[in-house]
């Protein structure tokens, strides 16, 4: 991607300006279907109809509420620390956009397929802590700090199971980088990791149960990690206003909603790039069987995105079926329970790919 | 002038004029949030000297972990924002022959040092081979840290515990 860009513009700046445009026009459109989304999942299943008055069933509703946002006062307080304030909201957005240069969307377009991978992954999502912090201490107020500070306690935490589990997942593909692993899992959908990866023979079938545990494992710890229900303590409703953002407004706020929903595409994401083979497809391609070769890109995106948005809608689904955690339950469920069979499942996966 | 180069004062600048800002400030949470920007400044450093490796766990332990731990350790303690911070000039010779020496030696190591001047090929990825250098040449020192981060977690968990009680 990168080496064509610089054919056509003959200069590294530009084209490396330019290929992350695509990745943030697809984070901005992304974040305006799944707005539209949560509100509709949301108000199907509280056995409503949801937002009906924009365009086809309301699809154009987020971008109307975008424009809105773009036009808001931009308000800051005057005991505000006006420098941090102002600069919080793009560390959180950048610190999560950095991360998607990893994830290869399809065979072609890979920000980067640099052998660290999921490591800068797991690395700038704790620096976004970071960035919720400032937040929360530069907005001057008791509600944002509160917070602030159970966000960064949750993230900090949660991020051990989740670094555990990417830990089992690396000795079963060997390497870091996320472009290898989806290719490690090609062909076939028995390669994928859920099903024991490239593994053969009775190793596969041991390891099914324990690929089982693992995912179930990432899937709660991600959640947790990017402050969705159940796990939305940080901005709790009926305690805290909302949180570290109670004090943002117009495009500001909307910068750490767009970092929000940047953050579940970038766990369903991960998720499937370990679990559920990354771009390939279950089925083969139809671009092999006409012998059209441009084919096959756009099919592993469709692939990608569909898997990715699958996970999406699960986490909604999850929003809008289960209570909200208590703080006592939120530490117990991270060092009682994951932590423990995260650990345990690292050392039996390691034993099996030992025999 | 090639674009690394650019890359590299404008990293080299920010972790210079943060680090500056660090020690000047007179508020400490904002010393603190302006480590943020030194140790980022550092970790594009390792980078252009083809370290990714060790660049992201500058990220992940300096800014995910110890930066952290500095801001809750900040913010939860009563009162520390109201402290004035001392920042005039006292005992200023011991600081200036202190500084001197320390400045001396450092600039007669970067002098004095042969540095390897032969072209090498920078490594495409550095994480295969600090593996196995860990595990074989360097494998007693990583596996007596490993046994020191333990009885640190185990000391940290006893102390919590008792408190409970």
């Amino acid at each position: 991607m990168q080496n064509y860009l610089i054919e056509i513009f003959g200069s590294e700046i530009v084209a490396y300006i330019l290929a992350t445009v695509p990745v943030l026009a697809f984070i901005v459109v992304f974040v305006l279907f799944a707005v539209w989304l949560e509100r509709k999942v949301s108000a199907h299943m509280q056995d409503r109809l949801g937002p009906m008055r924009v365009g086809w069933h309301g699809v154009l509703q987020t971008l109307a509420d975008f424009l809105k946002l773009l036009q808001k006062e931009d308000i800051v307080a005057s005991a505000n620390d006006k420098a941090l304030f102002n600069i919080a909201p793009y560390v959180v957005f950048v610190t999560t956009l950095i991360t998607y240069t990893m994830l290869p969307f399809t065979s072609i377009f890979i920000g980067s397929n640099a052998d660290v991978g999921i490591y800068f992954v797991l690395a700038f999502s704790g620096a976004v802590v970071a960035g919720i912090l400032m937040a929360g201490w530069a907005s001057n107020n008791k509600y944002s700090l509160y917070g602030s500070l159970r966000s960064a306690a949750q993230i900090v935490s949660y991020e051990i199971p989740t670094a555990l589990v990417v830990l089992t997942m690396i000795m079963l593909y060997g390497t870091l980088s996320l472009g290898d692993i989806t290719t490690a899992q090609t062909s076939q959908f028995w390669n994928w990791g859920i099903f024991g990866g490239p593994v053969l023979g009775i190793g596969k079938i041991l390891l099914v149960p324990f690929m089982f545990v693992a995912f179930i494992i990432l899937f709660i710890s991600t959640l947790a990690e990017s402050n969705r229900t159940p796990f939305d303590l940080p901005e709790s409703e009926s305690e805290l206003v909302a949180g570290f953002n109670t004090e943002y407004s117009g495009i500001k706020f909307s910068m750490f909603f767009l970092s929000e929903f940047a953050n579940m595409f970038l766990i369903g994401a991960i998720l499937v790039i370990f679990f559920f083979g990354g771009y390939n497809s279950p089925f083969g391609y139809l671009g092999n069987l006409l012998g059209i070769e441009w084919l096959i890109p756009i099919e592993q995106l469709f692939w990608f995105l569909g898997k990715g948005m699958f996970f999406v809608f699960v986490d909604m689904w999850l929003r809008w079926t289960l209570p909200r955690v208590r703080v006592d339950q939120l530490m117990t469920i991270c060092w009682k329970y994951l932590i423990p069979y995260a650990f345990f499942n690292l050392l039996i996966v390691g034993l099996i790919l030992l025999i | 002038m090639s674009i690394y180069d650019l890359i590299f004062y404008l990293f080299a600048t920010l972790t210079i004029v943060s680090a500056l800002m660090v020690v000047s400030s007179d508020n400490i949470v904002r010393s603190a949030f302006y480590l943020l920007a030194t140790f980022f400044g550092v970790s594009g450093i390792y980078v252009l000297l083809g370290a990714d490796f060790v660049a992201v766990t500058q990220i992940m332990v300096y800014i995910g972990g110890i930066l952290i731990l500095l801001l809750f350790g900040v913010m939860l303690t009563s009162n520390i924002t109201n402290v004035e911070i001392k920042k005039g000039t006292a005992k200023i010779l011991p600081a200036v022959i202190g500084i001197g020496v320390l400045l001396g030696a450092l600039v007669s190591v970067m002098t004095r040092t042969k540095w390897k001047l032969q072209l090498t090929e920078i490594p495409q990825t550095t994480s295969f081979e600090l593996g196995k250098l860990l595990i074989t040449d360097y494998v007693l020192i990583f596996e007596l840290l490993g046994i020191l981060l333990l009885i640190a977690l185990i000391g940290a968990a006893s102390m919590a515990r008792r408190e409970q009680e």
